[in-house]
C-alpha cells in the first residue's frame, strides 16, 4: 500500500484564515472565564515570602548535598525529605539565553517601533549547586551582547511594592 | 510477550484551518488504516487514542470526545498523553495491550487539532508551566525551545546557517509526500532572513500550526500473518520522563531521550544503533530538534550531528536517512499526529511501499522517536521488517 495523494485528498479541507476572520464561515468564539487559587505548598510558599523580604532561600538535600532553588520539600533525585534552608545570593551567571521578538501568544512584538526585544534567560543563581537554574528575564543590557556566563545580579521592586512573587524581582542585568 | 506487527496505516491530509471536525478527522485517518489491510471495525478487539492538550480545542475530555472518530465506540478504549511525544506513545500504548495477551487487534489514532485556538495555539500552552515561579513571567513554548537551541549551539560551536540546513532537508523531502503542509525547495539564506521569532529561533526553523490525524492497526503475529505478507513488527520500545524542574537540567542533552532509545535497544538486541539502524524520523518541531534527537538517540556521538548534516549522511540518498518523510518542519505538526505520521513513514519504507520517498538499500530496520510535556519526554519505537 502506497499512501497516494488520491488517498488524502479527500480526508481534510482547508479553510484561509482569512475566511474565518471575515465571517466567512459559521464559527462560535469562546473566551473561557476560569479561576484559580493556587496553593503554593511550604518549600514556595517560604520562597516568595522570602522574595517579599529581597532575600533568595533555597533548600538542602544532605544525601545529594545539593542546594536546589526553586526549594522543594523533597528531592526529586533522592526521593527524600530535603533539609536545611539556605540563603542563597541574587547574582548568577546566565546559562543560556534568548532574543524574543514575540510574547506569550505569539503575537509579535513592535520591534521596528522601538519596542525592545524580551530577553529571557536560564540563570544560574549564586550560592545553589552548579547547573541550578532559574527562568527570568534580563534587562538593562543590549540584546545582542548578552553571553554565556555572563554574570548579572537581580533588580529588585521597592519593598513597599513587593508583594510574593516571582515578579518581585523585577529582572536580572549585567553586573559591571 | 508476544510479538506484534504494523499490518495497515492512515493518514489524512495536514493543513492549518481544516473544516472537518477532530471526530471527523479522525474517522477518516482510521477508516483508511482498517481499509489498508482490508480489515473492518469489527475485527478490532480495542481502540487507543492519542492527542494532546485539550487546551486546542477548548474541549475538556478529547479523548472521550474522539471516542467515536477512532471507531472506540462499546469497545475497551483509553487515551494517552505526553504533549509533543504522544503520537510515539500512541503505538506503544497498543502494545501493551496486543503483546500482554490481552488483545488481538488494537487501531490506534492519533489526532491533532490546533488552529481552533485564537489569536495562536503557542498561548494554550502557557498553563503548562510552574504556575508560581515561572507562569507570571508569561513564559512561551517558543522561549524555551529557543533557550535549549542556544544552550545546544553554545555547548558545541554549532553555527545557525548549519542547522537551518535541517529545513532545506525536511522541506525538501516534503515534496514528496502526499500529506504534506508546507513542502518547499528554500535555501540557508531563506532561513536566516525569515522572521525572528526569539532568537536563535527563526521563523523556518519551526514546524506549523497544523490540524490532521494518523492510525496504524496492530495486530498479534498470527493474525498478522493472515492479514499481510509484509507486516512491520515493533520490536523495541521505551520512553522517560525527565524533572519537570526543566531549568535544574543541562539543557544541551536530551538524557531523557537516550533513556528511551537504550531500552528500546536493548529490547530490539541493538548494540550499534548507528550501524544497525537504517532509517530514522527523530522528532523535528524546530530545526536543531532534529539534531539535538540525533544525539539522543545515539546515532552519532554527542557533538556530531551537524557533521552528519553537512555529510549528507542524514540526506534520503545517506547511510542513514533522517525524517525522509519531510518531518514536522515539512509535512506538518498536528502534535500526536505527527509523531504517529513517523511511525507510518518507517512502517512504509521498510515496506519499500514509500513512492517518491522511497530510500534506497532496502532498509530493514528503522527508529521513530518524538519528544515533548516541558521538553522532558522521550518516546522511541524500533520497527523492522
Amino acid at each position: 500500500m502506497e499512501i497516494m495523494e488520491k488517498d488524502v485528498a479527500k480526508t481534510a479541507t482547508k479553510l484561509k484564515t482569512q475566511q474565518i476572520l471575515e465571517g466567512k464561515v459559521l464559527s462560535v468564539k469562546w473566551e473561557p472565564n476560569l479561576k484559580y487559587a493556587w496553593d503554593n505548598g511550604p518549600a514556595l510558599g517560604r520562597y516568595l515570602a522570602e522574595l517579599k523580604n529581597g532575600r533568595i532561600i533555597a533548600k538542602k538535600c544532605n544525601k545529594c548535598h545539593r542546594i536546589m532553588i526553586p526549594p522543594r520539600m523533597f528531592c526529586e533525585l533522592c526521593w527524600r525529605p530535603t533539609d536545611e534552608w539556605v540563603f542563597v545570593k541574587d547574582t548568577g551567571i546566565v546559562n543560556t539565553w534568548v532574543v524574543s521578538y514575540v510574547d506569550w501568544k505569539a503575537g509579535r512584538l513592535d520591534i521596528k517601533g522601538g519596542v525592545r526585544p524580551i530577553t529571557p534567560a536560564v540563570i544560574e543563581i549564586d550560592g545553589a549547586s552548579k547547573g541550578m537554574g532559574i527562568l527570568h528575564l534580563l534587562d538593562e543590557v543590549d540584546p545582542w551582547k548578552i553571553y554565556r556566563g555572563m554574570r548579572v545580579k537581580a533588580v529588585w521592586k521597592p519593598a513597599e511594592e513587593r508583594i510574593g512573587a516571582i515578579t518581585d524581582i523585577k529582572y536580572f542585568k549585567p553586573i559591571e | 510477550m508476544r510479538r506484534v506487527a504494523i499490518v495497515g496505516a492512515g493518514l489524512t491530509k495536514f493543513y492549518r484551518n481544516v473544516q472537518e471536525t477532530p471526530k471527523e478527522l479522525a474517522y477518516e485517518a482510521a477508516k483508511m488504516a482498517l481499509d489498508s489491510c482490508e480489515m473492518k471495525l469489527s475485527d478490532i478487539d480495542c481502540v487507543v487514542i492519542g492527542t494532546a492538550p485539550d487546551a486546542f480545542d477548548g474541549l475538556h475530555m478529547k479523548g472521550e470526545y474522539l471516542t467515536d472518530g477512532s471507531g472506540g465506540y462499546r469497545k475497551p478504549y483509553m487515551r494517552h498523553y505526553v504533549g509533543g511525544g504522544t503520537g510515539v506513545l500512541s503505538p506503544i500504548h497498543g502494545w501493551f495491550h496486543v503483546a500482554s495477551g490481552m488483545f488481538d487487534t488494537c487501531l490506534v489514532v492519533a489526532e491533532e487539532k490546533m488552529s481552533s485556538a485564537y489569536p495562536h495555539p503557542a498561548g494554550a500552552f502557557l498553563t503548562i508551566f510552574d504556575h508560581t515561579t515561572e507562569q507570571p513571567l508569561y513564559p512561551t513554548l517558543i522561549w524555551i525551545f529557543a533557550i535549549e537551541m542556544n544552550r545546544f549551539m553554545t555547548t558545541y560551536g554549532y553555527r545557525k546557517e548549519d542547522i537551518a540546513l535541517v529545513a532545506v532537508k525536511n522541506k525538501k523531502n516534503a515534496m514528496d509526500h502526499p500529506s504534506a503542509q508546507l513542502p518547499g525547495e528554500i535555501t540557508v539564506e531563506d532561513v536566516l532572513n525569515s522572521e525572528i521569532m526569539a532568537w536563535p529561533v527563526n521563523r523556518l526553523d519551526i514546524s506549523p500550526t497544523s490540524d490532521g490525524a494518523a492510525a496504524i492497526v496492530l495486530a498479534a503475529e498470527h493474525v498478522a500473518r493472515r492479514v499481510t505478507e509484509k507486516p512491520i513488527w515493533i520490536d523495541g520500545v521505551g520512553w522517560a520522563l525527565d524533572t519537570a524542574y526543566w531549568c535544574t537540567r543541562d539543557l544541551y542533552y536530551p538524557d531523557y531521550v537516550e533513556v528511551a532509545a537504550r531500552m528500546a535497544y536493548k529490547m530490539a538486541g541493538i548494540k550499534e544503533p548507528s550501524k544497525e539502524i537504517h532509517i530514522a524520523e527523530p522528532y523535528d518541531p524546530f530545526t536543531y530538534k532534529e539534531l539535538h534527537h540525533i544525539e539522543g538517540l545515539l546515532l552519532c556521538k554527542r557533538g556530531e550531528s551537524v557533521q552528519m548534516l553537512l555529510d549528507g549522511v542524514t540526506q534520503r540518498t545517506g547511510n542513514l536517512p533522517c525524517c525522509p518523510s519531510g518531518g514536522a518542519l515539512g509535512v506538518g505538526n498536528p502534535i500526536a499526529a505527527t509523531g504517529l505520521m513517523k511511525i507510518i513513514e518507517i512502517f512504509l519504507q521498510l515496506r519499500e511501499e514509500a513512492g517518491k520517498r522511497q530510500v534506497p538499500g532496502k532498509p530493514t530496520c528503522g527508529v521513530a522517536q518524538a519528544w515533548g510535556d516541558l521538553m522532558q519526554v522521550g518516546t522511541v519505537v524500533v520497527m523492522r521488517s
